[in-house]
């Protein structure tokens, strides 16, 4: 039951990613593009982790712990850039 | 693996990929910048959570041990959430994105433009037909 559980959610976070993109492209503003950004990183890291419990490995929470940071740090530094025109001033 | 267990971890996955496909759904439908931060707060927190106890019980039952791996993952998110929205409601009222009719306190965008607090006189004055409602 879990393998089919897992291939059921798998499908439904791929049909979220696609809907991400979605707005990604038709955003009228930046900021909407950086908001679907963010939330495509999120959908990303749901899915290494169902990859890792179809696998039966704890070994791919750790790159879900990274892709977080990266997600989160990419969001502040585009928002950053959009208010004052320099990451690091 | 039990019979209860996998029905449990099944059940918290799926509840997990529903919220974010509804965040996703939300992200896409919602018609106005300042209106769609919201959605995607709920997809992360509720999502995310529900999926990253579905793997710390999974982990549990095959490995032995609870590994705060996931623990970790989930606090950093909720920590992080509310500061991703602030950073871009604030990039998107310097930019002067196009707002709601609805939207209440539209008169204090100019003021955080100028970085001025707002003052008691800017009271709350949101639009008249919702306060007669």
């Amino acid at each position: 039951m879990l393998d089919i559980a897992v291939i059921v959610v798998a499908s439904m976070l791929s049909l979220a990613l696609v809907l991400n993109l979605w707005r990604l492209i038709i955003g009228p503003h930046v900021v909407d593009r950086i908001l679907a950004l963010d939330t495509m990183y999120i959908n990303s890291i749901a899915l290494i982790l169902l990859y890792g419990i179809y696998n039966k490995t704890p070994l791919y929470f750790e790159a879900a712990l990274l892709i977080a940071m990266l997600g989160f740090v990419s969001s502040v530094a585009f928002g950053k850039y959009l208010l004052r025109g320099d990451i690091i001033e | 693996m039990s019979f209860m267990a996998e029905l449990i971890i099944s059940s918290l996955l799926i509840l997990g990929g529903l919220f974010v496909l509804v965040g996703s759904i939300g992200l896409l439908r919602l018609q106005d910048l300042y209106v769609r931060l919201h959605a995607p707060t709920k997809a992360t927190t509720l999502g995310l959570g529900s999926i990253l106890i579905g793997s710390m019980v999974y982990m549990y039952n095959t490995q032995g041990y609870i590994s705060v791996n996931e623990l970790l993952i989930t606090l950093f998110l909720v920590i992080t959430a509310p500061v991703t929205a602030h950073i871009l409601a604030k990039a998107a009222m310097h930019h002067r994105v196009k707002v709601m009719e609805r939207t209440r306190n539209q008169h204090l965008i100019e003021k955080a433009r100028m970085q001025m607090p707002p003052t008691s006189a800017d009271a709350d004055q949101g639009d008249k037909e919702s306060d007669k409602a």
